[in-house]
């Protein structure tokens, strides 16, 4: 039978909704990270603006091609991919071979999302598996750093590498970053140049501002708890203060601590995904002392001189756990 | 009003409250209309049984059809008229079920004049109650469980507070704040007959703050009473009136899960209940009429109705003008835990607070995306549940682990999927499950 136009809807209660819905919230993150996109091409140029079209290309056609959702494109217009592939690139260096940069979003869409049932299902933020892919198979081109040069239209050599090649890092001038410096050669770099971004390191470990006045941005539109970022810089700069108090001459001092490497672009963007931090209140600040406490360990003892990558990962891991051992009591169970 | 902290209970919501359509609108009577429908149970528990049959004539607030048991109560003819059947008729879940169809008497008067009840004062506790279930009152909250059967203070039990429920958190809905402000002295008369027999260390009545006018005037008017009554201004927050809600809010305790208020010491009672007593008692008016706020936003003419118990709502839609293009669904009760209708041909019943035509700027239907686990649903639960996780397993139809994760702690409020980000049907996957399981137990049980 062919129906007539529709007049009531039959349905069961609420019939009301809040003005929340998840693509709007996945856009608005979005749009917070504009300024560090923009800071990443002031800093360090075209180069840095293709890795960063690189990653979210790899992100958004894994996310097309291999969705199971219908109609596909529901799942691109969420916002979730290019969430996605806006961090993992910001935690790329600047003269990052481009087919590498495509890889890693593959990745982090592919291993760190769609693999466990699509958007909600994945246990570890995609942006930062895909950051540790790249790690493990290309240790050498992830940790070459350029200094920002002020050239805003000219790519790097390696930018181009062709697919399997690292290419040469022939034209850049290649530096260390703040936190290798501490790290290598126990000289630290002024608060005022880690706060404005004119450092070494990858697209987003740049101006440390940026990010603290994204984050308020974003507590303050309750896109984010604030409970993550809260725990996560007290517990680094309790723990840090620590050994500083001890022996300020081979420690950081916990500002340089915080606003040094990728510790805020991971803790107001990766450590506080919504998909992979607990849910309750009391969770969360377990989640964020364990970063901040892994941070702080592995930066000191560690091999490598960042651990923030590490320390959310692991955190991603304990959340189920987390979530099980802090569970609500009911009403009316007490 | 340099209220310093108010009350409340911890999580829920705050919709928008849509109220300003009809809030400052007088209650106007309804015009009698030609037909009227009656379910047989409209009320929590046993059906009554008619004592009418097709033919008869009946006289406004004549008892048609009597309680059939303690959980049940009688029901009362809204207008002078003929009874033309006694028969299946529709009720407002959209099923067919025992029901008497009266024609008005179209050259009646409709004057009222039937006999006065007893002196409550001159009556045991046992005859207020069976007094009180012969007028056929019921709660007129929305729930509709029978007034006499909460009065009933079981052997044992001790009730130290009666809390009166005058939140009205529903967005929409302004018959009880209507109900306060028109009629305090029937409410205060009502609560000084209640006290009388359940004689209660404190009454409380909580308002929501969105309501001045009624703090006002009923702070008034029991300042001049004997009576031990305090008005509790309640901060704006849905579901303040669910009854475990209120008592948090007001006595900063919790009921026990699968208890009842009495077992902390309480009594709550929706305060049109309260002036109902009034009504019964002094004038002699079973429950045949209530107030209706009929409103929302696909609706010509919003107001607060006084309605004769039984009318189709196609007539009371029509009277308030119409509904206006767009209109997309038509729902008996509240927005949020109230029942959508398939046809306009339902009746108002005992349980009906307010008659919503809605359209879909307001319902904002939503598509559905995946859980992103965003903990607002958590934030939101009054009842401290995991909606989240319940939803989860739902989607799994894993129903006895919603069980072990309390689903039957849930009473429907909605806020979860009012909050969802994700569009997730939360609530009405809850109600599904919860009937499943229920329907399982009773197999169970019987196999």
């Amino acid at each position: 039978m062919k129906h007539k136009e529709k007049i009531i809807t039959v349905s069961t209660s609420p019939f009301l909704h809040s003005t929340d819905s998840t693509p709007r919230i996945m856009w608005e993150v979005v749009l917070s990270l504009i300024p560090m996109v923009l800071a990443a091409y002031y800093f360090f140029g075209l180069g840095a603006l293709s890795v960063l079209i690189a990653s979210l290309a790899g992100c958004l056609v894994t996310e097309y091609a291999f969705s199971i959702s219908q109609p596909r494109w529901t799942s691109l217009k969420d916002g979730s991919a290019v969430i996605t592939g806006l961090l993992l690139a910001l935690c790329l260096p600047p003269g990052f071979p481009l087919w590498m940069a495509f890889l890693g979003g593959v990745v982090a869409i592919g291993v760190g999302k769609l693999i466990w049932g699509g958007l909600g299902q994945n246990v570890f933020n995609p942006a930062l598996l895909g950051r540790a892919f790249l790690q493990a198979s290309f240790p050498t081109a992830i940790t070459t750093w350029s200094a920002p040069n002020g050239q805003h239209f000219s790519f790097r050599g390696t930018n181009l590498a062709m697919p399997f090649f690292q290419g040469e890092n022939i034209d850049a001038v290649s530096t260390a970053t703040p936190l290798a410096q501490m790290k290598f050669e126990h000289t630290s770099t002024p608060i005022i140049d880690l706060l404005l971004g004119s450092t070494g390191g990858s697209l987003g470990e740049t101006s440390a501002l940026l990010f603290l006045l994204a984050g308020i941005y974003l507590i303050w539109r309750k896109i984010i708890n604030w409970r993550i970022p809260l725990s996560i810089l007290l517990t680094v700069a309790v723990f840090s203060g620590m050994f500083f108090l001890i022996n300020p001459e081979q420690y950081p001092s916990p500002l340089f601590m915080i606003f040094s490497g990728g510790l805020l672009l991971g803790t107001i963007y990766m450590a506080t995904d919504l998909v992979t931090s607990p849910v309750t209140p009391k969770g969360l600040w377990i989640y964020g002392l364990g970063i901040g406490f892994f941070v702080v360990l592995i930066r000191i003892w560690g091999g490598l001189p960042e651990g923030v990558m590490y320390a959310i990962l692991l955190m991603n891991a304990a959340t189920p756990l987390i979530n099980r051992f802090t569970k609500i009591k009911p009403y009316g169970y007490k | 009003m340099g209220m310093s902290k108010l009350h409340t209970f911890s999580h829920g919501i705050h919709p928008d409250e849509y109220k300003e359509f009809t809030e400052h609108l007088p209650v106007e009577r309804m015009p009698f209309s030609d037909e009227y429908v009656l379910p047989l149970g409209q009320h929590i528990g046993a059906p009554s049984k008619a004592i009418v049959k097709k033919g008869d004539k009946v006289l406004r607030g004549q008892k048609i059809a009597e309680s059939t048991g303690f959980v049940s109560v009688a029901l009362h003819a809204p207008v002078d008229g003929t009874v033309t059947a006694v028969d299946l008729v529709e009720n407002t879940s959209g099923q067919m079920v025992p029901g008497i169809r009266i024609k008005t008497d179209a050259y009646s008067t409709q004057q009222f004049s039937q006999p006065l009840p007893p002196d409550p004062t001159t009556l045991s506790m046992k005859e207020f109650l069976a007094s009180v279930q012969e007028s056929g009152l019921v709660g007129l909250g929305g729930a509709a469980f029978p007034a006499h059967v909460k009065f009933a203070i079981p052997e044992g039990k001790t009730c130290r507070y009666i809390i009166l429920n005058g939140c009205e958190c529903e967005p929409f809905l302004t018959s009880d704040h209507r109900t306060m402000v028109e009629q305090p002295d029937a409410i205060v008369d009502g609560i000084g007959i209640l006290q009388h027999f359940i004689k209660a260390e404190k009454i409380f009545i909580g308002i929501e703050a969105n309501k001045p006018d009624a703090i006002e005037i009923l702070g008034r008017k029991i300042a001049d009473s004997t009576l031990p009554v305090e008005v509790i201004p309640l901060k704006v927050k849905y579901p303040q009136g669910a009854e475990k809600m209120l008592i948090t809010a007001v006595l900063n305790k919790e009921v026990p899960s699968g208890k009842l208020p009495l077992d902390v010491e309480s009594l709550v009672s929706n305060i049109g209940t309260i002036a109902a007593i009034s009504h019964w008692f002094r004038k002699g008016m079973p429950l045949i009429e209530r107030i209706v706020t009929v409103t929302g936003t696909a609706l010509n003419r919003p107001a607060n109705l006084l309605v004769p118990i039984g009318t189709p709502i196609r007539e009371v839609l029509d009277y308030c003008g119409g509904l206006k293009p767009g209109a997309s669904r038509i729902l008996l009760g509240g927005p949020m835990m109230g029942q959508v209708q398939k046809t306009i041909h339902t009746p108002v019943v005992k349980g009906t607070s307010g008659l919503l035509a809605l359209t879909d700027k307001e319902v904002k239907p939503m598509e559905e995306y995946s859980c992103i686990r965003c903990g607002k649903c958590i934030d939101a639960c009054p009842m401290h549940l995991n909606p989240s996780l319940l939803g989860l397993l739902a989607k799994n139809d894993l129903w006895d682990e919603m069980e072990e994760n309390y689903v039957f702690d849930c009473f429907e409020c909605g806020s979860c999927s009012f909050v969802c980000p994700s569009g997730i049907p939360l609530v009405q996957s809850f109600r599904v499950a919860k009937g499943l399981l229920r329907e399982k137990k009773a197999k169970e049980k019987a196999g």
